[in-house]
């Protein structure tokens, strides 16, 4: 049982009407991988979040997350409700329990799990612990979302997703959120993360799946795929540019023809944003 | 399959009264919602009772006194089938059924959570009623036990049906915005053909009787009556009998038939998550 997969996807399709959102997804995260799932708006990243969920029907393929089917796991059965304990969902953009305070959330969350960490020191995780007394419609956009990643802790799951999860932030709240994700990871939990921006995937995750029109371009560590665009460089100078595998011999050559130094002189790799722009069809 | 079979979850009836507690905390910090809520039928009592005047042929029954009853039914009508649905349509737009979807929760104590709110909800409007019945109107609370589990049934049976349509007219509602519109007019029609705003009810065009005996306001009102005024007042009536039978009936067979739209047309995602 240990070797198989926390999840495991292949051939995932699904059709909204006419329109096939998903066209044939294939993906395994291993137990406390950090994965990011990233691609334009549409690429089909929140439906295959929804799907492992169990939040969302499937036209085909087979799925497996933490053991289980989420499409024949019910609503009702004491698998459903272990299944269910296993899995942290932290939500895209949720706006309800405004009237609570933060430490009444957590600790009411806590209450529907059978072995649930202690509210307190989940909130503390998050960074709330001065605003445990806070009515949640009082919390800023990046407190909100740190509390639901304490309503999607609390229950200890071995799973967590994470929907988009810095979406609207500023960027200190981005950087300080990437810190509680970092520590989450740290603890062994296995993340799945869905997000559009390609720094973000770059600093949390292992591995990068990235998504464009239903189908995974590319599933490759972060490093591994800025490596994708090969080892060619670009050299620029005052009037040129060449891309080659060999930038010392060029600069030797330009050296060379100038007679000295070379006016202008630049050599750069590709960035893993001009690889992305790439993968998901927008080339420059 | 996974580590924690095995583990003993939390019941559902335990999680529903949490869910409640929840609920009600929710519901009583919302201090304008709550002012609406119990303002509305209370000032209504109180405004159209001071209004009208005059004592109905053949009892010592004013029509302030007459109005209180039926009050309570469109009060309670206000507090399930309007609060309800738009609170469920509103629990569906914010997240608050995605997360709970999320959570290894029996979706059954989400109605029970619902159950408790609306049941303290309904207690506390009734008293209020009451109070202002008695205070204001000199209306007499009745010490027959029979007459009290008269409106005890009634109370059952009417809470049990309007909160299943309020439960059902939910899924209608596209969104929380439009909530009040969906609900609150049928609301005041049915309102202004059960007779209660329009006093006595055997007043009413026979159209709209017909159509308001359609409905579980009118025998709701009719039955709050029955319990809480003396028989002279029955001349008032459009028989000339509380009918306790048929109001059973036909509040029972609203409860089942908004039992069915319920199971029928529930649905846990908003439309824009499909």
């Amino acid at each position: 049982m240990t070797e198989s997969p926390a999840v495991r996807v292949r051939g995932l399709h699904k059709r909204y009407g006419r329109r096939a959102a998903l066209a044939g997804i294939d993906l395994d995260i291993a137990y406390g991988e950090v994965v990011a799932l990233l691609g334009p708006n549409g690429a089909g990243k929140t439906s295959t979040v929804e799907i492992l969920e169990g939040h969302r029907s499937r036209d085909g393929g087979e799925v497996t997350v933490l053991g289980v089917d989420p499409a024949r796991v019910g609503r009702f059965g004491r698998a459903a409700r272990d299944w269910r304990s296993d899995i942290g969902i932290v939500l895209q953009e949720a706006t309800d329990l405004g009237e609570l305070t933060v430490g009444e959330t957590v600790r009411h969350f806590a209450r529907y799990y059978p072995a649930p960490r202690d509210p307190a020191e989940v909130i503390e995780v998050v960074g709330l612990t001065d605003r445990t007394r806070t009515r949640v419609r009082k919390l800023s956009g990046g407190q909100r979302r740190r509390l639901d990643v304490a309503v999607g802790l609390v229950g200890d799951p071995r799973l967590v997703f994470l929907d988009e999860p810095t979406t609207g932030f500023d960027p200190a709240a981005r950087r300080a959120f990437w810190e509680l994700i970092r520590t989450l990871a740290g603890g062994g939990t296995t993340i799945l993360l869905t997000t559009h921006y390609l720094d973000e995937a770059e600093t949390l995750a292992d591995r990068v799946v990235v998504l464009a029109s239903g189908r995974v371009v590319a599933d490759d560590p972060p490093t591994a795929l800025a490596e994708r665009a090969g080892h060619q460089v670009t050299v620029r100078w005052s009037g040129g540019e060449r891309r080659t595998d060999d930038p010392a011999t060029v600069i030797a050559e330009l050296t060379r023809r100038f007679g000295g130094p070379i006016p202008g002189l630049t050599v750069t790799r590709p960035s893993l944003e001009d690889v992305y722009l790439d993968l998901i069809g927008h080339r420059p | 399959m996974t580590m924690t079979s095995g583990t003993n979850h939390p019941s559902a009836v335990t999680l529903g009264l949490h869910r409640g507690v929840v609920e009600l905390k929710a519901f009583f910090r919302e201090w304008d919602a709550v002012a609406f809520t119990f303002a509305l039928p209370v000032v209504t009592l109180a405004l159209l009772g001071s209004l009208i005047s005059g004592v109905y042929p053949g009892s010592d029954v004013t029509s302030a006194q007459y109005l209180a009853p039926s009050m309570i039914a469109a009060g309670i009508a206000a507090v399930t089938f309007v609060n309800l649905g738009a609170g469920i349509a509103s629990d569906r737009e914010d997240g608050t059924l995605k997360r709970l979807r999320g959570a290894p929760m029996p979706p059954i104590a989400y109605f029970l959570g619902k159950t408790v709110q609306t049941m303290v909800v309904v207690a506390a409007e009734i008293v209020l009623l009451l109070a202002v019945g008695v205070a204001l109107f000199d209306l007499r609370l009745p010490t027959d036990p029979g007459r009290w589990l008269t409106f005890g049934w009634v109370l059952l049976l009417g809470v049990t049906a309007c909160s299943l349509l309020g439960i059902a007219v939910s899924s209608v509602i596209r969104s929380a915005r439009s909530a009040g519109a969906v609900t609150q007019l049928p609301y005041l029609v049915l309102a202004f053909v059960s007779g209660i705003f329009f006093t006595p009810v055997s007043a009413l065009p026979q159209p709209l009787l017909v159509l308001g005996s359609v409905f579980p306001l009118k025998w709701m009102a009719q039955g709050f009556r029955s319990a809480l005024l003396p028989d002279t007042i029955l001349g008032a009536e459009v028989v000339r009998d509380w009918e306790h039978g048929r109001t059973a009936l036909i509040l029972a067979a609203w409860c089942i038939g908004g039992l069915l739209l319920c199971l029928t047309t529930f649905r846990w995602r908003g439309r824009r998550d499909r």
